[in-house]
């Protein structure tokens, strides 16, 4: 118990150390230039939580258990095959609800859930650490927002090119790069990312720049606009309905969800392809993969292709959601956030990668709401200060989720891998 | 007529616009002597243009070079990129800025004891830094599968990239000169080639410290035992030596090197922000790779290179566009020159 | 079948292997042995496409005539077009995938064609069914060799040290490879393993494929090879029969030492 203590003191006063100068002296603007504000308490605090937080794991070490790697118990596994089905009906029925503010939030989740199924094909499966993700996503988006305002296609018709053309950049800059080890690929792509997003801001002449591109029509169902005026050949018009803007809403939601869904469906079908088998296979072990006659560099240039496909997908239906967009929603932060959610979903598993967008991003939008909710009840501006600081909070959590579920859990939370065949009957 | 750039005295010129004078130069917060004056022609306008954008280019480059040489370090020793050390960079420069403002306000306003105390201050403290993360995100995953160490890093990078924002705020943090000032060292007339006093700080201390790490690696028992990781781990182990503390230190002198940089950045720039160490970072490991990844003379090599290629883009191509040349070499060296000028091939044990 | 001439291969200064030059006669065995450090690991690996040579020819004969330059060919073909099958010396198994997906990998390249490059098999059409039927059957055959098909859904990398070795052959005997090289596939064996290797190796051969392997337990060399090769210092130092090896002053110089148990029950 005293080494413990004595353990978890040392903790503390590094952790003093770490943070005394970058909390406990905040750089603010005085009269003429910085001044230095000091905050002690917050020092205290967080170096309180350090010793604390130390002192319980070392007290409990027993508790911490290591995954191993036998499976789940058949209740989890049957638990866990119930979620999926649970999930989608949820998905199905939740504009039914009605609200506008939660169909706005599932569609922002579904679109991260999609992008993150689209990474995971990259990361996930085929093992290929994409830190510039949001190229794709971002060649999807210009292209469609290029397209329907300079020669005026629709959304359905652009769909599959922005899909083409991001899978095209996939090849592009997989080519050469596919053949470098793991974390050669890493900066690389993350250096494409960038200059994709510094191009975007500066070729003012093809994207506007900084002011990005607006007036980027809506999708419409089979013909029908949303628009509010009601006429002839709108949605309200056609089905006597008095138009709302929440129609436009729910047809934008169910329109990722398909997609999101197809991604998912393409997704499971292909890992039980050989090609799928080979992406998993190279994410194992690269050297064997070429000692059994596997052409590595076209594997993985097809995974790198695919997931920029519905990379380019996702970015299509995000410039017509928004109807605006400018490269400043393209930055490395998204990339990073794709990233996480997929490893903190378990790298290759589908259920996982949707659960951490819900959990993430949806939950974090929830607690954001719910404290403001708070704020307003109980008129507090403690609650209304930690509401207001949240989406500041949310990149941090993120980079330590990621720390820490690589040191404890690097499978995931959905830890455990399902084959894609079986001897003894069915997968 | 050849014309002579460092010539005492007058030169005689046909079309001289004004008779050779010695020049008071306004630079902001002082003046200096300027050496002489030239007569002005394009020619002449263009190689001052040229050497300006060298003297900046050797200086940003040297800058680069301390960041570049903490990357090839731990690349050599455990063969994977540190995604975090530019952030350490940044950190470093943060606490440098946090100890000017500290020593200003309790009335420590001598500069040379000023910037010695912060030296040490920022260095000590991103060497806790590095320390720490070594600890927390790389020594538990040595064993782990092959992505496991570098999303970790990318978590790390994240993490105080987030935390430096959310703690000092995300806007950029200005500091005016604490070493203003410089001398003309050449006049055309229409353009002056400046070298300032802040330059000559960052090469001076740059080599100095630069060559008593060289010295430690090469010379003390400690560099011995550095390298002997560096070419094999397992074997260094066996052989008694303490792996773990190696690699340690090699986190802590790398850092320590990094906030050395990131004081001369916020000296020279005299405005940073949370997130000059993402940018910083790419380029530094792009110079590490250039100069042949885990060799030292190499980072700085490749750090000069890309300091001198950056500036140079920027003043004769253009200036938004000059992160895009620096990532684009990343890109191109990593597939056409993968073992750097100077590095060594890397042959994959089978 | 497959002829090495002059082969050498140099790390920057240093001649792992230096002008080797040999043959291995197709439905032989043959036994390439050494001294740690005698470039034998690094000779497969140009042999098998992981390494280019600096310099020499490496010539795979097929039996209908067809030849191949393996020297110039990279990994991947070397196993797909000239049917090299490897193992590794740190066994090499994709350890998160079961038994079955591990055999299943080995036979991508057959059933990518099958699967009509990936489409008709996403669609679920029809003639992929066939071969990924083909495929198992295939599978569960090897299994069955080597004795692991109860286990076929497992992780590999839950299976004892002795079946994972096992498992490694049988993965690259699923691209029906004409020649199969093996790294030290007796390493960690315990002599009953070691018997089973024996005979399975012994009925590979007996199936027509061509071994080529490196191995230090001179019990397995003197009791299945056919001929031995001896490499010391990246130099051939013998070529022979199993008898003339074990004769050979220069080998028993440089790696057998004293006559050992093993052989001498062998040679009995």
């Amino acid at each position: 118990m005293i080494r413990a203590v004595r353990d978890a003191g040392l903790s503390a006063l590094i952790a003093l150390g770490l943070f005394a100068p970058l909390i406990g002296l905040v750089t603010e603007n005085g009269d003429n230039g910085l001044v230095l504000r000091a905050r002690p308490i917050a020092v205290a605090v967080v170096v309180g939580l350090v010793f604390l937080g130390r002192l319980l794991m070392l007290t409990r070490r027993r508790a911490i258990t290591v995954p191993t790697l036998a499976g789940p118990s058949p209740a989890m596994l049957r638990a866990g095959s119930a979620v999926a089905p649970v999930l989608l009906m949820v998905a199905l029925l939740l504009p039914l609800g009605g609200s506008r503010y939660y169909v706005d939030l599932a569609t922002l989740v579904l679109t991260y859930i999609m992008l993150g199924w689209g990474l995971n094909v990259v990361v996930g499966l085929a093992g290929l650490l994409d830190l510039g993700y949001v190229a794709f996503y971002a060649v999807g988006a210009y292209s469609y927002a290029l397209l329907a305002t300079n020669f005026g296609l629709g959304f359905w018709t652009c769909l599959p090119l922005a899909g083409i053309l991001a899978a095209f950049w996939g090849v592009l800059l997989g080519f050469p790069v596919l053949r470098l080890r793991g974390d050669y690929l890493a900066i690389v792509t993350l250096a494409f990312g960038e200059i994709i997003r510094i191009v975007l801001n500066n070729w003012v002449s093809l994207t506007n720049g900084p002011n990005g591109i607006t007036g980027i029509p809506r999708p419409t169902l089979f013909g029908l606009r949303f628009s509010m005026d009601g006429g002839e050949g709108t949605f309200a018009g056609f089905f006597n309905m008095e138009p709302e803007t929440i129609q436009r809403v729910i047809f934008l939601y169910y329109v990722i969800l398909g997609l999101a869904l197809i991604t998912n469906w393409f997704t499971l079908r292909l890992r039980r392809t050989p090609l799928g088998r080979a992406w998993e296979a190279l994410r194992e072990d690269e050297t064997a993969c070429r000692s059994l006659g596997i052409n590595v560099t076209n594997t993985k240039l097809t995974a790198f292709a695919i997931g920029a496909m519905f990379g380019g997908f996702a970015g299509a239906f995000f410039a017509t959601r928004q109807a605006f967009i400018s490269p400043e929603s393209f930055t490395f932060i998204e990339s990073a956030t794709v990233l996480a959610i997929v490893v903190l979903g378990g790298l290759g598993s589908q259920l996982g990668v949707a659960l951490a967008a819900i959990v993430m991003v949806g939950g974090l939008e929830l607690l954001r709401s719910f404290l403001s909710f708070l704020a307003d009840q109980m008129n507090s501006p403690f609650f209304a200060g930690i509401a207001n600081e949240l989406p500041l909070y949310r990149m941090l959590v993120f980079g330590l989720a990621l720390v820490v579920v690589m040191v404890l859990r690097p499978r995931g939370m959905v830890s455990t891998r399902t084959p894609t065949v079986l001897l003894g009957g069915r997968a | 007529m050849r014309q002579h750039i460092f010539a005492k005295g007058f030169i005689r010129r046909r079309f001289r616009p004004s008779k050779p004078r010695i020049i008071d130069a306004a630079l902001p917060g002082g003046t200096r002597v300027c050496l002489l004056a030239i007569a002005s022609s394009e020619r002449s306008r263009r190689l001052a243009y040229a050497l300006q954008q060298l003297i900046n280019g050797i200086t940003l480059g040297m800058i680069y070079g301390l960041i570049a040489v903490g990357y090839t370090m731990v690349y050599g020793i455990i063969g994977m990129i540190n995604f975090a050390h530019g952030d350490i960079f940044m950190i470093g420069a943060f606490l440098s800025l946090i100890a000017l403002l500290g020593l200003a306000q309790l009335g420590i306003t001598a500069v040379p004891i000023a910037l010695a105390l912060t030296l040490l201050f920022a260095a000590a403290l991103a060497a806790l830094y590095g320390w720490t993360v070594e600890r927390i995100a790389y020594r538990p995953l040595r064993g782990s599968f092959r992505l496991a160490p570098l999303i970790s890093a990318i978590g790390m990078s994240i993490t105080l990239q987030n935390f430096v924002q959310v703690s000092q705020g995300a806007r950029v943090k200005p500091m005016p000169a604490l070493i203003p000032g410089g001398f003309v060292i050449m006049d055309t007339g229409d353009f002056a080639v400046q070298l300032s006093w802040m330059q000559i700080v960052i090469a001076v201390t740059t080599l100095f410290i630069l060559a008593v790490f060289t010295w430690l690696v090469t010379r003390t028992p400690l560099g011995r035992r550095m390298r002997a990781c560096e070419q094999d781990l397992r074997m260094a182990s066996l052989l008694g030596i303490d792996t773990d503390l190696t690699i340690s230190i090699t986190f802590v002198i790398g850092a320590a090197l990094a906030a050395v940089a990131g004081l001369m950045f916020l000296l020279y720039y005299g405005a940073i922000d949370f997130f000059i160490g993402f940018v910083a970072g790419v380029k530094a490991f792009t110079a590490a790779v250039l100069g042949g990844i885990g060799s030292l003379p190499g980072a700085v090599l490749g750090g000069l290179l890309i300091g001198l290629i950056e500036v140079f883009w920027s003043a004769y191509f253009s200036v938004e566009y000059k992160d895009v040349a620096a990532f684009s070499i990343l890109i191109v060296a990593l597939i056409f020159l993968p073992t750097g000028i100077l590095g060594r091939a890397e042959v994959e044990k089978v | 079948m497959l002829s090495v001439t002059g082969l050498t291969m140099r790390f920057g200064g240093l001649k792992a292997v230096d002008d080797l030059s040999f043959v291995a006669h197709a439905g032989d065995i043959t036994a390439v042995i050494g001294p740690n450090g005698a470039g034998k690991t690094t000779a497969f690996n140009c042999i098998t496409g992981f390494y280019k040579p600096s310099e020499g020819q490496i010539t795979l004969a097929h039996a209908n005539g067809q030849s191949f330059p393996l020297q110039r060919m990279p990994g991947h073909r070397i196993a797909a077009r000239a049917r090299v099958a490897r193992t590794f010396q740190n066994i090499r198994l994709f350890a998160g995938m079961t038994v079955l997906e591990n055999l299943l990998v080995a036979q991508h390249n057959v059933l990518m064609r099958a699967s009509g490059f990936t489409l008709m098999a996403v669609l679920g059409l029809g003639a992929y069914r066939a071969a990924e039927g083909n495929g198992l059957d295939k599978a569960r055959f090897w299994l069955d060799r080597i004795g692991l098909l109860d286990r076929a859904d497992d992780p590999a990398g839950a299976l004892p040290y002795g079946a994972q070795r096992r498992l490694e052959i049988a993965r690259a005997m699923c691209i029906d490879p004409v020649l199969l090289c093996l790294d030290e596939p007796a390493a960690g064996l315990n002599p009953r393993e070691t018997d089973g290797l024996n005979d399975l190796l012994r009925s590979i051969r007996g199936d027509g494929c061509t071994l080529l392997l490196i191995e230090h337990d001179m019990g397995v060399v003197m009791r299945i090879s056919d001929h031995i090769i001896v490499l010391d210092h990246g130099k051939k130092i013998a070529d022979g029969t199993p008898a003339e090896i074990r004769a050979d002053p220069a080998v028993i110089a440089a790696y057998l030492g004293e006559g050992d148990e093993d052989e001498e029950e062998a040679a009995a």
